[in-house]
């Protein structure tokens, strides 16, 4: 009997306690909306404030460390270079993603739509994807006459092939019932495509995209790199060539900066599509509300 | 676009199953010997375990794949829109609306939504989803997406209609108010309606003939008749007669079940 003795003769869980606690839900959740963007923004002074410390305290010679604001400072002076090198650098790398895009598609529904295709192409894909673009690429610069097209043709070789593969898988995955659903109502072969396949399909391919996205990106710096500082290419990574032998440190960072700018851009305009695409009705980009 | 119902006796048969096989690989005999004949107005429900052939005769009828032996005829032919399927998923294209899953019978033929707008938001307030045309799947409980699965099965007015099993994810409760209405859309379109469940009292309380069926080789082992009249409700539920022909049902499916165990 002592057990029943020990205890209170009555819990009360009341109301005002469960409203605490949503309040502190509801102040935790204020908190996280302003750190998402607080947090990082603060990291990165710190960063920038630390590297310009180290390099001020040190007396770091600035052809070896330059200061964060020389580097601010040289992207500006050098705009008039370092601008239409990126535009250049972008050119490419938006032609390789449109280029991946189309010819990874194509492929993926060419696979699906017939299994003696795949079987019979697929080995030529992962060889491509598997094999090192900077050992390919010398030869495709020996082969191909013009070095826009040859630049493009590495930066499409890194990228295509997340599309191929993340579409292949994405036109395969439609829902089985669905499938016995065209059947029934006797869809034809372009109706199951259009109607059930490229729709299932669109989730997989916008991540494809987002690799892929990344991938063209450096594909065009790759090949950039391989082409070497002897042509007419002029992009980002022909500057930082070209600022690496004449040891100007400084530009070398702000070119560095700018295509790491790029493909934060690219990156955002491709998660950007894959929300405007899919925020209404796939889990991954619907917000849960609890 | 009702049809009357005719009593059980005078219905125009509209498709015959005689002596179907189905053997998968030469080796598993999903299907033995089995004949039916649908005829307008019937809701027969096929029940019985898994694997007693019953989804096995759903899909032969569908033609989604052909018999091993036998033949299955439609009489009068079978033209494109003679079939509606539900299946135990909702099966909706989570990309569309309510409405445009509902048009894809119609789009398939090459209709415009226009052209048979009128007739989607007739259907869809038959299953009482005539505010939810614009919603996505998945803003829908579980209900509601089969609800819709069965707008679409209905929407082309089809001589029949194949159910598999299409309750049998809900609970309890949900499940009973589908099968209430089931029955009152029944009589109002007048449709054909097989149905595959493995529950003895849905059967009961839906159907109007009830196929027992048995598994390895799947078979059917009993048919019966219920002659009690729609609308069926809660009094049929709770009678004597729904208890009795239940009692009836399980005994079949038991005698066979332990048929089965006997022979292993």
């Amino acid at each position: 009997m002592s057990l029943a003795d020990d205890r209170p003769s009555e819990t009360v869980i009341d109301g005002a306690a469960f409203d605490a606690e949503e309040e502190r839900h509801a102040r935790a959740k204020r908190l996280e909306a302003v750190g998402k963007w607080a947090l990082p923004t603060i990291v990165v002074v710190l960063t920038l404030y630390g590297w310009d410390r180290v390099v001020a305290i040190n007396h770091i010679p600035h052809y070896i460390l330059p200061s964060p604001g020389l580097v601010a400072e040289t992207l500006v002076k050098d705009w008039g270079t370092l601008f239409p090198s990126m535009l250049v650098t972008l050119k490419i790398t938006l032609m390789a993603l449109s280029v991946a895009v189309i010819g990874g598609v194509a492929l993926a529904i060419l696979f699906t739509q017939s299994k003696f295709a795949e079987m019979a192409f697929f080995p030529y894909a992962v060889i491509l994807q598997v094999t090192p673009i900077v050992s390919v690429a010398p030869l495709i610069f020996i082969y191909v006459d013009n070095r826009i097209v040859a630049l493009l043709i590495c930066a499409w070789v890194v990228a295509f092939f997340p599309i191929l593969a993340n579409t292949t898988l994405g036109l395969k995955s439609a829902d089985h019932n669905l499938r016995d659903l065209m059947t029934i109502y006797r869809a034809s072969r372009w109706q199951r495509l259009r109607y059930l396949q490229l729709p299932s399909a669109l989730p997989y391919f916008l991540g494809g995209l987002r690799i892929a996205g990344g991938l063209s990106l450096i594909g065009a710096v790759v090949a950039e790199y391989v082409a070497g500082t002897g042509g007419i290419g002029s992009g980002l990574a022909f500057r930082i060539l070209e600022a690496g032998y004449r040891l100007n440190i400084p530009r070398m960072f702000a070119a560095l900066f700018l295509i790491a700018f790029l493909g934060v851009v690219i990156f955002m305009v491709t998660t950007a599509l894959n929300w405007f695409l899919l925020h209404k009705w796939h889990e991954s980009a619907v917000k849960r509300d609890v | 676009m009702a049809r009357e119902i005719r009593p059980l006796g005078e219905r125009p048969a509209i498709l015959r199953m005689q002596s179907v096989d189905k053997t998968f690989n030469g080796q598993v005999h999903a299907l033995r010997r089995m004949s039916l004949t649908v005829n307008e107005g019937d809701l027969i429900s096929l029940l019985g375990p898994s694997g007693c052939g019953k989804s096995t005769a759903l899909r032969l009828i569908a033609g989604l794949m052909r018999p091993t032996a036998g033949r299955i005829i439609w009489e009068g032919g079978q033209g494109t829109d003679d079939l509606g399927v539900v299946f135990q998923e909702p099966t909706l294209m989570p990309w569309a609306t309510v409405l445009q899953n509902v048009w894809l019978p119609f789009r398939l033929r090459g209709q415009s939504l226009a052209s048979v707008r009128g007739r989607i938001e007739e259907v869809l307030a038959l299953v009482g989803l005539e505010n939810f045309a614009g919603s996505y799947p998945r803003e829908l409980s579980g209900g509601m997406k089969m609800r819709v699965s069965i707008a679409r099965a209905l929407v082309t007015n089809p001589r029949l209609i194949l159910m598999d099993e299409p309750f049998a994810a809900l609970d309890e409760i949900t499940r009973q108010k589908l099968n209430n209405d089931l029955l009152t859309l029944k009589a109002q379109i007048g449709c054909t309606i097989i149905f595959v469940t493995h529950s003895v009292f849905e059967s009961v309380f839906l159907s109007d003939r009830i196929l027992v069926m048995a598994p390895r080789p799947g078979r059917v082992v009993k048919e019966l008749t219920l002659d009690e009249p729609y609308p069926r409700g809660l009094a049929f539920r709770t009678s004597a007669k729904y208890g009795e022909i239940a009692r009836e049902t399980s005994e079949a499916l038991m005698e066979a079940m332990g048929e089965e165990e006997a022979h292993a």
